[in-house]
């Protein structure tokens, strides 16, 4: 009795917990039973590589993708049992920065900023004008108001789109790739942002990235997902003097084990053995 | 048997997106109507950009075209006409054949041309930039925000369209009827009214109505469902035109059958 009131309330401190989460893409598991905590004012930083399920994390997180069991406990409820009301309620307390951005093409930057202060408080126009020019200051974009989005580089998207996801002042704060596409210069500049963000409000951030220099400067715990599952979960210290293999493959940047020979790929597509009679490969020289 | 497991799977498949779409109609019409109640008000504003864009910046080209459509019908009709000595009446013959079904068809197709294929663009391109997942992270309602919008213009200004394009018809008939056929204008757009009950008009702009809602459902859905990637949306935006053609043109069968068996 005592453990079911156990797991059926988000544990004393954390701001997110998250237990055993499994996702589905049909028949296909995803998050393969993933559990880790994230405390306030915390910024963790979630690694992975392509296809690692790091993105499907951050969506699932932000109720984007149904769970298919675990729970994510988020302001003191599972948002993963919740109904789609009580979602959108603590929806209302998160902001999420978009890997592309996702500015409406169809509003100006400063619409964009104002639409969820139209959409969910009953300030006056002219107040959600004052608390608009706020936030794209914040970012250091004061004076864009009036710009299309189509009309900003890359990395002022990037930081039209933390404003918006400032706008209601949430209390954390998502980013997917952050830094992607952008050159170095002004991916430093995203990195700073967010630092400043953290500083300024004390938010949780969760960012998801694979940019290392990125998510070393920022984070305050790093999670290294890999095909599914937490490899290593610990302080950017931890991770760097951490010998888990394959902590150290993506830290060090080593390829994964390429084909041997032509012939043993060729089989290997056409669904033959290989000339060894087993899976061809070897290690790249590292 | 695989002929027959095709079948079933085409017809299953068929009713499943006739399905999709009822509920999409069913969701956006529980918005219209019961939302303003529950505090979830109409987003007036959108609605109003949408009936400009639907209705308004349509109208040059749907002049033209349904002024054209009455003038080649007026011609086809008077060959007809002349044989049997009759000429007198081919405002009779256009204002009846406008009013009841080319008026409300042309504007339909002209539609699914500029808006049922732009709402499957916009909505399929919102849905490849991430811009549907933004707003639902934001804890707004993409239906709601992008679709009803649509929905409410749609039923607003298809029977302003169709009426429009009904009086443009009768007029381009009415350029025959006054060079070819010995009308005054005074006399063609007399004939055309007495020619005209208000049946034939309400059915007219009923029709319209209902094609309304299937280009608004076609549209919004396809948008809604488009995968990932520019040749998606390519292919939704494609969907959505060949789709709404035909389903337009079932409803319109459907509703002239109505009529006509009420009319019985």
């Amino acid at each position: 009795m005592a453990e079911n009131e156990k797991e059926s309330a988000q544990p004393e401190g954390p701001m997110i917990s998250v237990r055993d989460l499994r996702v589905k893409y049909g028949d296909r598991e995803i998050l393969h039973g993933i559990s880790f905590d994230v405390t306030h004012g915390e910024t963790l930083v979630i690694l992975g590589g392509s296809g690692s399920g790091k993105s499907t994390l951050l969506r699932t997180l932000v109720g984007l993708e149904k769970p298919s069991a675990g729970q994510i406990w988020m302001k003191g409820e599972d948002i993963a049992a919740i109904s789609h009301k009580g979602l959108n309620e603590i929806r209302k307390k998160l902001g999420m920065s978009f890997q592309g951005g996702a500015l409406f093409g169809s509003m100006t930057v400063g619409e964009n900023v104002a639409l969820p202060l139209h959409e969910h408080t009953n300030l006056e126009d002219s107040t959600i004008d004052i608390v608009v020019r706020l936030k794209l200051n914040q970012v250091g974009l004061l004076g864009f108001e009036d710009y299309m989005p189509s009309e900003l580089s890359g990395g002022m998207l990037k930081r039209a789109a933390v404003a918006r996801a400032m706008a209601m002042d949430p209390e954390i704060l998502f980013f997917d790739e952050p830094s992607a596409g952008l050159d170095p210069i002004i991916a430093a500049g995203i990195d700073h942002l967010i630092l400043q963000v953290k500083k300024a409000f004390n938010m949780t951030i969760i960012v998801v990235t694979h940019e290392l220099a990125s998510a070393f400067l920022i984070a305050d715990q790093m999670l290294l997902v890999d095909k599914g599952n937490i490899v290593a979960h610990g302080t950017p210290d931890f991770m760097r003097t951490s010998d888990q293999p394959r902590v150290r493959q993506f830290l060090d940047r080593v390829a994964e084990p390429e084909v041997a020979q032509e012939l043993d790929y060729l089989q290997m597509l056409t669904g033959g053995t290989s000339s060894t009679g087993k899976l061809p490969g070897r290690r790249r020289g590292v | 048997m695989d002929f027959v497991e095709q079948i079933g799977k085409i017809v299953i498949d068929s009713l499943a997106y006739l399905g999709a779409l009822a509920a999409l109609i069913v969701r956006s019409a529980f918005c219209v109507f019961i939302g303003p109640f529950q505090k979830r008000p109409i987003r007036w504003r959108r609605v109003i950009n949408q009936a400009a864009e639907v209705g308004v910046r349509a109208l040059p080209i749907l002049s033209l075209i349904t002024f054209f459509i009455g003038l080649i019908f007026a011609l086809q009709f008077a060959n007809e006409l002349r044989k049997l000595g009759a000429m007198n009446q081919v405002a009779t013959g256009v204002a009846v054949a406008i009013s009841r079904e080319l008026g409300p068809l042309i504007t339909a197709i002209l539609v699914i041309g500029r808006s049922g294929s732009a709402f499957a663009a916009e909505i399929g391109t919102m849905r490849v930039t991430e811009e549907i997942d933004a707003l639902e992270v934001m804890a707004i309602e993409p239906v709601e925000f992008l679709v009803v919008p649509k929905f409410v213009a749609m039923m607003i200004m298809m029977p302003c369209l169709t009426l429009w394009a009904n009086t443009m018809g009768i007029l381009g008939g009415g350029l025959f009827g006054v060079t070819g056929a010995g009308f005054t204008w005074g006399r063609y757009i007399r004939s055309s009214l007495d020619a005209l009950s208000l049946h034939d008009i309400t059915t007219g702009l009923l029709k319209s109505v209902m094609f309304g809602v299937t280009i608004t459902a076609v549209g919004c859905y396809e948008g809604l469902a488009t995968g990932g990637g520019a040749e998606e949306i390519g292919r939704s935006t494609t969907r959505a035109v060949v789709m709404s053609i035909f389903l337009v043109i079932l409803v319109d069968l459907i509703f002239t059958a109505i009529f006509f068996a009420s009319n019985q």
